[in-house]
């Protein structure tokens, strides 16, 4: 089922907001115009993902060499720093079996939702989660 | 005793039937300047002037990077001052929250234990204390304060502890786990003494700056050895308080290890047992097996708890070290804190994590 969740214009790119919908809580990225939607739970201990900073990555194909990359595209936890993909909401150290719930996230036009919800402001766009 | 009464409370773990006791709660000053009103102006002066010297290199800071700032939870700095500083919002986000019916106080940092300047040292402790009793305790009964002692100055240290004796604001004597000598070392003698004869238990906590590195070769070089390695030290720990007769001489002394882990308490004990028939003329005065006077005097807590990926392993430590010995810790606001809710693995069956939540520590703290 979709929700609207906020108008595009309030989550600006490399910004992030914690919706609740559905009876869940969701933090919603806007990663350069892509959104992206996480539970906001920590599947370790249940830290709020929403607290925690966003962050790239320091990656090491072997010792001695590393590269800094994916500015923005991790976030972690605030508890025990446990790191998650927000494009895949994969965990950084076992992204097979250890991730937290990733929704689809999409942008709708504000014309298509009209009759639905917010039928005055037809000239915005809104971020659409599905539950 | 209080009287513990079940309160509404989200955070609080269903299983916690007979109290939720937290062992490790750690409290900060606003800024150092708190801790003034109970300093001389003699020690105000050298706390303003020289500040803190921990054993160690790093005069500013600690040797390795926390993970965390402050080494807390991202989600516990107040509008204003550093976590755990303000007492209204340790008490939304955890005490209320999780509905902790008694927390134990555990300063750890600034607080010049084990400082270079002995004297300043004992005049901290002091300070400490009192600062803990007004900030804290007086102003939010469910709290106890731990005797900070300045432990490299032990007959100083064991006069606070019988200033404290019979205070029942203070639960327990504080130690960190990294002193400048082995902890069974004669010198600390007067410590123990003191705090069995105060009828005190020990905390001895994990960290500390004791001027050696913390394994037994040298420095390691990142904070994920510094954590790990917590555990190897408090062997040593844990051998010496054995080997040097301390648990023998003061068999009253009751030792709670937190923060320590303890999925390696058992193999230390079991080689321990297995030399002493072979060496223990070397100890005469040691009557019980060593695995006993660890199972008899020895306590931990659950932050951070092992966990194996097969439960029973756990299980089989824990029912080795004793269901009635461990004891729930959040190292609050610490970032490896611990939610009561899913630090307790629900494999353990649920009267055992009730004893573990609340009925162990009332029984050992008498609460």
């Amino acid at each position: 089922m979709k929700h609207i969740v906020a108008p595009v214009a309030e989550i600006p790119p490399g910004e992030r907001r914690l919706v609740e919908a559905h009876g869940k809580r969701v933090v919603v990225f806007n990663l350069a115009g892509e959104f992206f939607a996480l539970s906001d739970r920590c599947p370790h201990q249940g830290g709020s993902l929403a607290a925690g900073p966003v962050m790239g990555l320091v990656e090491s194909p072997c010792p001695g060499e590393y590269h800094y990359g994916r500015a923005g595209e991790i976030i972690r936890c605030p508890w025990h720093a446990w790191e998650f993909d927000i494009r895949t909401g994969k965990s950084r150290f076992d992204p097979r079996r250890m991730k937290v719930r990733a929704f689809p996230a999409c942008v709708e036009k504000g014309e298509a939702l009209q009759a639905e919800t917010f039928p005055v402001l037809i000239e915005e766009d809104y971020v659409v989660v599905e539950l | 005793m209080n009287v513990i009464r079940p309160q509404a409370a989200p955070g609080r773990p269903l299983a916690a039937t007979q109290g939720l006791v937290d062992v490790d709660i750690h409290p900060r000053p606003r800024s150092i300047n708190d801790y003034e009103p109970w300093l001389s102006a003699e020690m105000r002066e050298r706390l303003n002037t020289f500040g803190i010297r921990p054993r160690h290199g790093f005069v500013k800071g600690t040797p390795y990077f926390k993970s965390q700032p402050l080494a807390c939870r991202r989600d516990a700095w107040p509008a204003e001052g550093t976590p755990a500083s303000d007492l209204a919002f340790m008490q939304e986000q955890m005490l209320d929250f999780h509905g902790v019916d008694i927390g134990v106080l555990n300063p750890l940092q600034p607080t010049a234990q084990g400082d270079q300047n002995n004297p300043f040292s004992v005049a901290m402790a002091h300070a400490v204390n009192e600062w803990q009793l007004a900030t804290w305790v007086e102003r939010d009964a469910r709290l106890r304060a731990s005797v900070v002692v300045p432990y490299e100055d032990p007959e100083a240290s064991a006069r606070e502890i019988r200033k404290r004796a019979g205070d029942s604001r203070f639960c327990q004597v504080l130690l960190m786990s990294r002193t400048s000598h082995p902890l069974g070392n004669p010198k600390y003698w007067p410590i123990f003494e003191a705090a069995q004869d105060a009828n005190l238990p020990i905390g001895i906590h994990a960290f500390g700056y004791s001027g050696w590195a913390m394994t037994n070769g040298g420095w390691p070089s990142f904070y994920i050895e510094e954590v790990s390695e917590h555990a190897t030290s408090c062997q040593s720990l844990v051998n010496s308080l054995v080997i040097e007769g301390v648990l023998e001489r003061f068999p009253r002394l009751r030792i709670i290890l937190i923060e320590c882990g303890f999925g390696w308490l058992p193999s230390v004990a079991w080689r321990l047992d297995k030399h002493w028939p072979m060496l223990k003329s070397e100890l005469p005065a040691m009557k019980r097996l060593p695995s006993q006077q660890i199972r008899d005097q020895i306590w931990v807590s659950t932050q951070p708890i092992e966990e194996p990926p097969r439960p029973e392993h756990l299980l089989d430590c824990m029912s080795w070290i004793g269901w009635e010995k461990i004891l729930y810790a959040s190292d609050y606001p610490h970032w490896d804190f611990d939610d009561p809710r899913t630090a307790i693995p629900s494999f353990i069956p649920e009267d055992k994590r009730a004893a573990i939540y609340g009925g162990n520590a009332r029984k050992l703290y008498g609460f």
